[in-house]
């Protein structure tokens, strides 16, 4: 931990690890665009909510890995700038700005998750555990319904977080192979990986979010 | 040539300093830009003002004294180009240019544009060697074989100079591109086999401790890195550290 390399291998490996449930986030939402009336969607979303292995387990290492990754990334951000005492009058280095500025698409994602949060989880959380109301198999679908059917705020927050998010992901991808010493973050395979995987989750969300927010 | 220059003058490490105006005329376009600087420099002198205090050395870009940000750019606006090497002709009668010291919280300021890279040094002492035994039995190194692809990609990373651009131009002032370049240099050879995982350990540690920040991937030091080293010298350094602390 005390290693500024071991530092990145962690932030890339819990970036990783975040890039691998977000896949499986949007496969289980991509379902929600099946003409069945959510069936599907429902159904695996039923599924996820009462499996005590996802519920008990993977959850909590989710949201473990969630934590991890931004606190790091504070750290890493905050010994990074006291690395640069004074700053350049005039600077002109030649890199990308997402490179430059995980930072601040990975805070926009972090105020996306606690958006996220407050729309989804505290209401299931509450449901579930302080309420005890019983099961409804089908609520899912009605409640992407409810947040997103004509809530132009919400749907607009959402799209732009995927913006950022998707950007975050086309350095981050890359770079975590990096970090972990794989492949050069330039290698011509990966880079097309991080292309298609970016663009894929941000697009696919957004498709998602528009969708809803326009079909009843 | 007629320039305005805006450069960055500080007295000693402790006092603050500030950037101030020259206008300097009559600058030939074949001069370097170093030979540009000794031009304002006589001309200071001759005025009774204090010279401005750079570093240099061979003036033929091997020895990595030289520094300078120009424009924002370390080593200035030429590609694979050291400080001493950039000639005026890159630069337009009526230009305004600056120029800063090399920034980075472990590169103290000493003078004007002249920073304390000894950091480097002593990253290169906690293992950038191979130990050879000089009691009268030492190998001819030529006596080992080592394939041409070997040979060359050594070569490469045996190309940086240690002139700390690289620390310059990262918004982390880290030092992994020289750090990855001394490891990989002998990662690459049979010499550099036995005390291969204490020099890249060593080498690690004694770079967090001088205070350079870690690796974004942003690739700002590659692409003004004098010596064209690249980037993935960077994943080596981290595959040789993860190697040597997990195998
Ligand atoms: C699902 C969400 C997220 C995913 C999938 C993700 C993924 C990644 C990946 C793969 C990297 C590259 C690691 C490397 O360079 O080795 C990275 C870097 C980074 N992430 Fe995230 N991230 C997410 C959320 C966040 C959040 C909420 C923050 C909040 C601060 C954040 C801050 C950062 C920072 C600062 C870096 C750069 C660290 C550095 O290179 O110095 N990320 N992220
Ligand atoms: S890697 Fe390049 S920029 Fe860094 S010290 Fe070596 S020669 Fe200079
Ligand atoms: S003075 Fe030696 S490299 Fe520039």
């Amino acid at each position: 931990m005390q290693s500024s390399i071991v530092k990145k291998v962690l932030m890339a490996l819990s970036g990783i690890f975040l890039m691998f449930f977000l896949l499986q986030h949007l496969a289980i939402n991509l379902t929600s665009l099946i003409p069945d009336d959510g069936k599907t969607f429902n159904a695996i979303s039923h599924f996820m909510g009462y499996n005590p292995i996802v519920q008990f387990i993977l959850q909590p290492i989710l949201i473990f890995g969630v934590c991890f990754h931004f606190i790091m990334g504070l750290i890493l951000e905050y010994q990074n700038r006291k690395a640069r005492n004074k700053k350049y009058i005039y600077h002109n280095t030649n890199s990308s700005w997402i490179s430059k500025n995980m930072i601040i698409t990975g805070l926009v994602i972090l105020a996306f998750l606690a958006l996220h949060f407050y729309d989804f989880w505290i209401p299931e959380m509450e449901y579930k555990y302080i309420n005890y109301e019983d099961s409804d198999p089908t609520k899912y679908f009605h409640e992407l319904k409810e947040k997103f059917n004509g809530e132009t705020y919400r749907t607009a927050i959402y799209c732009v977080s995927f913006i950022l998010l998707g950007m975050h992901l086309n350095h981050g991808l890359s770079s975590s192979f990096q970090s972990v010493g794989v492949t050069p973050s330039r290698d011509r395979l990966l880079r097309k990986v991080a292309n298609i995987y970016s663009f894929g989750i941000s697009l696919g969300f957004i498709a998602i979010a528009v969708f809803h927010y326009f079909i009843h | 040539m007629d320039l305005l220059l805006k450069i960055w003058r500080q007295k000693n490490s402790t006092e603050k300093g500030g950037v101030q105006n020259y206008r300097i005329k009559n600058i030939e376009p074949d001069m370097s830009f170093l030979e540009m600087l000794d031009v304002l420099n006589q001309q200071l002198i001759n005025e009774g003002d204090d010279p401005i205090a750079f570093d240099h050395d061979c003036r033929e870009g091997i020895c990595g004294s030289c520094s300078l940000v120009i424009n924002g750019a370390p080593h200035g606006p030429d590609k694979g180009t050291t400080t001493c090497q950039l000639h005026m002709r890159k630069f337009k009668s009526g230009d305004t240019i600056y120029i800063e010291p090399f920034r980075s919280s472990s590169f103290p300021v000493i003078k004007d544009l002249v920073v304390d890279r000894s950091a480097f040094d002593r990253i290169q002492q906690a293992g950038g060697y191979v130990s050879i035994n000089t009691s009268g039995n030492t190998v001819d190194a030529n006596a080992t074989p080592i394939p041409k692809p070997d040979a060359d990609e050594a070569f490469k990373s045996a190309a940086c100079i240690g002139c700390g651009a690289c620390v310059a131009a990262c918004k982390n002032s880290s030092a992994m591109l020289f750090v990855g370049a001394k490891v990989s240099q002998y990662a690459h050879l049979p010499q550099g086999k036995v005390e291969r995982k204490e020099r890249v350990i060593n080498m690690v540690e004694q770079m967090d401790k001088e205070g350079f920040g870690s690796c974004t991937n942003t690739g700002a030091c590659e692409a003004h890195c004098p010596k064209d080293i690249s980037l993935d010298n960077i994943m080596r350094l981290n595959q040789e550290y993860l190697k040597s602390k997990i195998l």
